[in-house]
């Protein structure tokens, strides 16, 4: 446990990823969010703040459902969910916004702004700002603001400013771009709450922390019911905050392995995926290095998925080092293996995962028919799928 | 010396600041964008950044991003940017290229190292690569006797001030305002109080002020402080208007009335 909580490093490495490749003029303001940060994990009055949050507002913890009928077509193997779709506003994406908003009210700050790819950070975060008094302004991707119009709306319900943002791709990337821009220009009164394992140091280690409550629980839940540790833990891979929430309390059980799914879009040899561990190479984006989709003069290519929230093409770097030391696997699953999972879990358990969970789902599929009925497989269940109704119902061509 | 350090010792000799004048190559396209630099030294900037066009350029405002986007949908790349920099040089003016990190680690460091002295360049500004981060290319830039510019901001404590300037070399570049790229109609009084806390911090050291300047009159207000001042928005607006060679004769008009400016008193 030791060596791996030790990174990353004081300055934000994870072996040779990470960091802070951010204009100066962000450094101080994330140095003192670096500083509240370390202060916040070790005050008990914080902890206790939100712990009750998390207990009372979100609901954790969150349960843990066997899913065997599933399961009969994951190669008989007993698969149990992490229910994170059931947490307030829907995802997993709470966690961490419940204690950056804390944080940000800790620093004086009264406004937060963040990005949003499928919108589920965005309601997140609007949901926080609104329960805490924090003016709150959300950029997303004009393509995804017509993908999740849904989304749109519960955040203008919640107060929330939605700012649809048209520049390069018009999705999560741009978004971000513009949320940075934004916040170079207005640090001394907004902080960022950002939503994923990525971006400079340190959110990959304060968003870790935020979310490995999933896997904590998780662990203690599945030693309880089935009696011994999963052979594999499960989760979707976009920037990655909700593999590292459940991989992280299992890393030091080197026994368990940990599969990371990436979105393989139309396949990785058709160029259009966002698989950025399986086809990318090293480089930096959005504020550390990290595997990265790009061309051969360094800019960012475009990704595709059929789901908005993984259709980014970063990755955190923790998990390209997880990759890199060969602690974690991660393998594409394309758009069409997604869909079939997605309505598999629907029909036999009648659950509907985010379409971002599903390429999880469609992993433990694969993963259960290599290991056979003897497996155990603890899937994050890390979203639901009310917002991919409409995407859901384009794709298997059904009508209201 | 590199040709950007000579640059600025001369203005410096004629008591005035240096003109640093910023344009991406590959907007309208690498030729013409060629072409504007070569007018830019005519009109009288001392110094052109060759700016790389990006896919994600979070510093940036949308008149950048808008000569940009083209340019990097159509290919254009650091080999582009070397071409650029051996004309501007060929004109005696200094070249440097600014460029955000990706492309260049993407071309490799050593590498863009050795091409951008091989055409003639003085070195590279790096608005999203701060020293701490920079040890690849402390190194390369020292191989090959190169500037290697990092920014100052506002927000920047005193602490970090001294470590970027001592990091830096050719000159510090301040960042004036709090912000992205783009036109402002006042400079803002936060340019020159960074200006005299660098001066303090590290004397010695060149210190030029980017972010906002548009007009002669500007720059002959920043010039009353700063050793060099950077315009960029002002001049990608000139092709932006008119992307041909009327947009060139702008960008020539335009650094004439800057460079006027500049040795205002």
């Amino acid at each position: 446990m030791t060596a791996y909580s030790a990174t990353p490093d004081a300055t934000g490495h994870f072996g040779q990823f990470g960091g802070r490749f951010v204009p100066e003029a962000l450094i101080a303001a994330i140095d003192e969010l670096t500083a509240a940060f370390h202060a916040t994990q070790s005050d008990p009055d914080f902890v206790a703040e939100l712990q009750r949050l998390l207990r009372d507002y979100t609901g954790r913890p969150s349960p843990l459902t066997d899913v065997p009928k599933f399961g009969e077509h994951a190669g008989g193997a007993r698969v149990l969910l992490k229910r994170e779709d059931l947490n307030h506003t829907g995802s997993h994406k709470i966690n961490n916004v419940l204690g950056q908003a804390l944080l940000t009210q800790r620093i004086g700050k009264k406004r937060v702004i963040a990005e949003t790819g499928a919108g589920q950070l965005g309601v997140a975060t609007a949901t926080a700002a609104a329960l805490m008094g924090l003016e709150c302004t959300v950029y997303m991707g004009e393509e995804d603001t017509r993908r999740q119009a849904l989304n749109v709306v519960r955040m203008q319900l919640l107060g929330a400013t939605v700012v649809p943002v048209t520049t390069g791709s018009r999705t999560l990337k741009d978004a971000i771009n513009e949320a940075m821009r934004d916040w170079v220009t207005n640090v001394e009164t907004t902080n960022y709450v950002f939503g994923t394992v990525a971006g400079p140091h340190p959110f990959p280690l304060m968003v870790r922390e935020y979310q490995r409550v999933i896997g904590d629980e998780a662990r203690a839940q599945v030693l309880e019911r089935v009696g011994r540790l999963p052979d594999v833990v499960a989760a979707c891979v976009g920037g990655g905050s909700n593999a590292i929430g459940i991989f992280t309390a299992f890393v030091p059980d080197a026994a368990v392995r940990l599969v990371g799914f990436e979105a393989g879009g139309e396949g990785i040899d058709s160029g259009r995926h966002a698989a950025t561990i399986t086809g990318g190479v090293p480089g930096v984006l959005h504020g550390a290095r990290s595997y990265l989709l790009q061309d051969e003069h360094g800019q960012t290519t475009e990704s595709h998925s059929i789901s908005a929230g993984l259709d980014y093409p970063g990755v955190g770097p923790e998990h390209s080092y997880l990759h890199d030391i060969g602690r974690a696997e991660y393998r594409p699953i394309t758009d069409a293996q997604a869909m079939d999972a997605f309505s598999l879990l629907c029909r036999t358990e009648g659950i509907i995962p985010a379409i971002e969970s599903a390429h999880a789902l469609a992993g433990a599929m694969d993963l259960g028919r290599e290991l056979g009925p003897d497996a155990v497989i603890l899937v994050n269940l890390s979203g639901r799928g009310d917002k991919d109704v409409e995407t859901a119902a384009t794709y298997f061509g059904l009508k209201p | 010396m590199t040709a950007l350090a000579d640059a600025l010792a001369q203005a410096k000799a004629e008591n005035r600041a240096a003109l640093i004048g910023y344009l991406p190559v590959g907007y309208p396209s690498v030729d013409v964008s060629i072409d504007a630099m070569r007018a830019m030294v005519e009109g009288g900037a001392d110094i052109v950044e060759v700016g790389v066009p990006y896919s994600d350029p979070v510093m940036d405002g949308p008149t950048i991003q808008a000569a940009a986007e083209p340019a990097v949908r159509a290919g254009v790349n650091i080999a582009d940017a070397l071409r650029a920099v051996a004309a501007v040089a060929q004109t005696g003016a200094a070249a440097v290229v600014m460029s955000y990190w990706n492309p260049i680690d993407r071309y490799g460091v050593e590498r863009f190292a050795a091409d951008l002295a091989a055409a003639g360049g003085s070195g590279a500004i790096t608005p999203d690569l701060v020293p701490d981060e920079a040890g690849p290319w402390l190194a390369a830039s020292d191989t090959h006797g190169l500037d290697r510019i990092f920014l100052v901001a506002p927000s920047s404590t005193d602490a970090r001030i001294v470590a970027t300037a001592a990091a830096s070399r050719g000159f510090v570049y301040a960042a004036s305002t709090m912000g992205v790229t783009g036109v402002r109609t006042a400079v803002g009084s936060a340019a020159e109080a960074l200006v005299k806390r660098v001066k303090a911090l590290a004397p010695g050291s060149p210190v030029c002020v980017g972010l906002g300047v548009s007009n002669g009159a500007q720059a002959a207000e920043v010039g009353a402080f700063a050793d060099g001042v950077i315009v960029g928005s002002a001049l990608v607006r000139c092709l932006l208007d008119s992307p041909d060679a009327g947009g060139v004769a702008a960008v020539r008009d335009l650094a004439a009335d800057l460079a006027a400016g500049v040795r205002r008193r």
